[in-house]
């Protein structure tokens, strides 16, 4: 994402559409990567970019320029994910095929990789995003953070328990990594 | 669990979800469709908003007035 000048995140905040598409512009292929990455789903992460777009949009009067629009927008498309995994609609439209990754170890078959990725799927929402954003996409944990608004420690506290959680699950379907 | 755990766990992770790869971007322009939302339902004025939590505090300093008369000029000095 870049940086822009400060007229425009002004012009913004007072509901000029022509500055808020400069910054969709701008914004939402970052914010579209960003929703691809927490729910692997392209067609649900272009629904829900809408989705972020309207409610920047929505809450443009909340914005607060010298904080930046990067992270405000990032944080709100966490939201828009979160709740799109709360809903009943997130269990039919997880990705069926789970493409297999270069370098992958050999013990591991497909089954298991299924089975964990279901298992990841049964994770509470909360949980589920920051361990795919900080375990997975290995995103700086300051950034998963920000997204989630809370604290370092918290991430690294729901990525903890949302291991403990997937290892016993996995436990219970006899698999023992 | 311990570290070893962990770490386990983390690979089987990452080999059953690989992370997304480059830049990816929508195969549609999702501009029109945003427009098209913000048509529909025309943000709120920016001024003043009322929540419930509004509501619920409302209530709540009502109570406590009615209740504990005595606070009343201790409220209007920190007004």
């Amino acid at each position: 994402m870049q940086n822009e000048p400060s007229s425009v995140l002004n012009q913004f905040r007072n509901g000029d559409v022509d500055a808020f598409e400069t910054l969709f512009r701008q914004h939402q292929r970052a914010v579209y990567g960003w929703i691809l990455r927490i729910l692997r789903n392209p067609a649900v992460a272009e629904d829900l970019t809408v989705e972020t777009f309207w409610r920047i949009y929505q809450a443009r009067a909340r914005f607060q320029p010298e904080c930046g629009f990067e992270g405000w927008a990032r944080r709100i498309a966490t939201r828009a994910a979160f709740d799109f995994l709360r809903s009943a609609r997130a269990e039919s439209e997880l990705p069926e095929e789970i493409p297999v990754p270069a370098g992958t170890d050999p013990a591991v078959t497909d089954e298991i990789r299924r089975k964990t990725a279901l298992a990841f799927g049964r994770l509470p929402p909360k949980l589920r995003i920051a361990a795919i954003l900080a375990v997975v996409e290995e995103r700086p944990q300051k950034e998963v953070a920000q997204a989630l608004g809370i604290s370092g420690a918290a991430v690294k506290l729901r990525v903890f328990r949302a291991l403990r959680l997937l290892r016993k699950d996995l436990a219970s379907q006899g698999i023992r990594p | 669990m311990n570290e070893h755990h962990e770490n386990r766990i983390k690979q089987l992770l990452q080999q059953a979800m690989p992370p997304v790869e480059g830049d990816p971007e929508p195969s549609r322009d999702p501009w029109p469709a945003v427009l098209r939302r913000i048509d529909a339902q025309p943000a709120k004025p920016a001024g003043v908003s009322w929540s419930l939590f509004d509501s619920a505090l409302l209530a709540g300093l009502v109570a406590l007035v009615a209740l504990f008369p005595a606070s009343i000029p201790v409220f209007l000095y920190y007004l």
